[in-house]
């Protein structure tokens, strides 16, 4: 019972340390999306993110730089996504697949001119890094059944960007449904005439989408590099830009179901992990392919048989062109 | 801006290359992607080359690629240009050099980690199993639970040679040991997934490991961090990787690729050189263990005793170490 309780404790740490880029990734293609904006450079904003966060941290030493590096890095992306889609209306996934291969390129270039290591950076020590952060009282209730492990070994002992992660969901749940701003961005996914002839700029708002998108994805960047990691290595990003994107689906373009959608790729990976080598009463030893399949099976199987249809936005992917 | 910088490496190169002198043999490189400054196989490399260099004064032609289609274009290259050995580093420049090799029947290659059959072509193979067979007595010695942990990188054949030698050092020393084997992936993508390595080793010490073996290229990384960020034990491999977390890396196991470039370059400049397939173990010196400044104080003297103790017993042929690459198990 015990053993079972500590695995499951063991289990939910995993989950939550993988979901979190996802997360980060899947709200911030959730705003953009939900103004109009297909986002699929979420890969290439987040690895470029993750590069200059490492780089910062290499040089400076200094986590707040490099977090505010790679916010900035991944906003820059985003606003050339919005002048592409926006101002030019250009096709979204032309620019966005140009952004990923732009980055997984000039990252791995900048990388071996700037550091000659082959495309990695130096790794950087736990004071440029974003440690695990203990909760007050974590260590006094550690002792106590249950509540107490509960408490001081899941909830206490991640890091800042984790909890910021978390929070973003709900933040994100508020300025969706809970405010003006939030109704004028489901409005011009939906139907951008309807706000140009209310008076609202439709580019404003999209940008506005696109930049909450950058910063999201900065932030996605920046925990891939120096939380997850200590230091970058070439496409460290390794799709799941792609598979945050997946979620988004998943959830149907809306907070929480995409919250729980990230959380079961999470899960079903942290599974992965775990069940390598293991062996089942009964079964014997489970081969390692098959539990490396396992996460693409089990989301055939949901998406065919449980989560139904996925109705996107309406004006997604369609520039919006003013009648003369 | 590839192709571009392509270009200006070429010429370059041809500048560069105008200046060798042509009395002496004319060597050349062809680095793999990762590149020369890589703290891993093609600095290696590279370090035994410019032994060479200062050695001789010979001086070399080489050439960095960045994407796999230059592979074929580069090794190519020299062998138009009158080089008399070219050496092309990593088990993926085979195909390459095999064809070239044709085309070129009158110049040297070799190849290190590759398998060519040609009478021109040199292979320059490793028993990673016998410095396996090293750092797993190390991992068994130092363990404190009775568990280590192995993660490979990509699940091939090479990789599972390492885990099965691991294996058997550490069954060695003591057969109640237990090895949990984990492999990163099945793609390429295994070999630069840190995060995934991270993970892993996380997964392994959870179920009681504390030393943990990586062969598994940039991933590796990721497993000396979740080590020292845990306070366990990690081993690194190729080259020596102590330094990257001192204080919780046990060791390395060394695959000595200088020496492998050195021994080559050597033998054709005094004509000695032959093709075929030539192996790199303890013997020759081409397998090691890492033992530095930084892994000092982990490694006490009755550790090393032992390790020394079972590496000449290798060298000298009293213990067989099992490959897996011969049949495919690790029985």
């Amino acid at each position: 019972m015990e053993d079972a309780f500590v695995f499951t404790v063991l289990t939910a740490n995993a989950t939550v340390r993988v979901a979190t880029p996802l997360i980060l990734c899947a709200m911030a293609g959730l705003f953009s999306e939900r103004a109009g904006i297909i986002d699929i450079g979420l890969e290439g904003k987040m690895l470029g993110a993750a590069f200059i966060s490492a780089s910062v941290a290499a040089v400076t030493g200094s986590v707040w730089l490099a977090l505010g590096a790679g916010i900035a890095l991944a906003i820059c992306l985003a606003l050339l996504h919005g002048f592409a889609c926006i101002t030019h209306n250009g096709n979204h996934v032309v620019s966005g697949v140009a952004i990923n291969i732009m980055v997984s390129g000039l990252t791995v270039v900048l990388g071996i001119a700037w550091f000659q290591r082959g495309g990695q950076t130096p790794s950087v020590g736990p004071d440029a890094r974003f440690m695990p952060i203990t909760l007050p009282f974590a260590d006094v209730l550690r002792d106590v059944p249950l509540l107490g492990t509960l408490y001081s070994g899941f909830l206490s002992g991640h890091n800042l960007l984790v909890y910021i992660a978390f929070s973003a969901v709900f933040a994100t749940w508020w300025v969706v449904y809970r405010t003006r701003f939030g109704l004028r961005l489901r409005a011009v996914g939906e139907n951008p005439q309807a706000v140009d002839t209310a008076g609202i700029s439709v580019a404003w708002l999209r940008y506005r989408a696109v930049l909450i998108g950058g910063l999201l994805t900065g932030i996605a960047g920046t925990y891939l590099a120096i939380a997850q990691n200590a230091g970058f290595v070439q496409n460290m990003s390794a799709g799941q830009g792609y598979i945050a994107l997946a979620a988004m689906i998943f959830g149907k373009w809306r907070p929480v179901p995409a919250l729980g959608a990230c959380l079961m790729f999470g899960l079903l990976d942290a599974v992965a992990i775990r069940l390598q080598g293991v062996v089942v009463p009964g079964i014997g030893e489970i081969p390692v392919q098959l539990i490396q399949a396992l996460p693409y099976i089990l989301t055939v199987v949901l998406l065919a048989g449980f989560i139904g249809k996925a109705v996107a936005p309406k004006a997604i992917g369609v520039p919006y062109v003013k009648e003369a | 801006m590839k192709p571009a910088s392509v270009f200006l490496a070429s010429a370059i190169l041809l500048v560069a290359s105008a200046a060798v002198s042509a009395a002496d043999l004319r060597p050349a490189v062809v680095f793999d992607m990762g590149g020369k400054f890589d703290k891993s196989f093609n600095q290696g490399v590279n370090d035994g080359v410019l032994k060479f260099n200062k050695e001789t004064g010979v001086k070399h032609r080489e050439f960095v690629i960045t994407n796999p289609t230059q592979r074929e274009q580069a090794i190519r290259k020299m062998a138009q240009r009158g080089s008399d050995i070219i050496l092309g580093v990593g088990f993926a420049q085979s195909s390459a050099i095999e064809k070239v090799a044709k085309e070129f029947p009158n110049t040297k290659f070799a190849i290190i980690d590759g398998y060519v059959v040609a009478p021109n072509v040199q292979s320059l193979l490793f028993k990673e199993h016998e410095g396996s067979f090293l750092v797993g007595m190390l991992a068994a010695m130092a363990s404190k639970s009775g568990k280590i942990g192995f993660i490979g990188g990509m699940d091939i054949p090479l990789i599972r040679r390492f885990a099965c030698g691991y294996e058997k050092g550490a069954k060695y020393v003591s057969s109640k040991i237990d090895v949990i084997q984990n492999m990163t992936g099945t793609t390429p993508s295994a070999w630069s997934d840190p995060s995934r390595g991270a993970e892993l080793t996380r997964g392994q010490f959870g179920q009681g490991v504390d030393v943990v073996f990586a062969a598994a290229g940039g991933t590796g990384v990721g497993v000396y961090q979740a080590a020292k960020d845990a306070g366990k034990l990690a081993i690194g491999t190729d080259s020596n990787q102590n330094y990257l977390q001192p204080g919780t890396m046990l060791t390395s196991m060394l695959k000595r690729v200088d020496v492998a470039a050195y021994t080559t370059f050597m033998e054709a400049r005094s004509g000695t050189w032959k093709a075929g397939i030539k192996v790199f173990g303890l013997k020759e010196g081409g397998i090691d263990w890492a033992l530095d400044e930084n892994n000092k104080a982990l490694i006490s003297g009755d550790m090393k005793a032992q390790v020394d103790a079972a590496k000449a017993d290798i060298i000298a042929g009293r213990i067989m170490v099992h490959d897996y690459m011969s049949d495919k198990s690790c029985k």
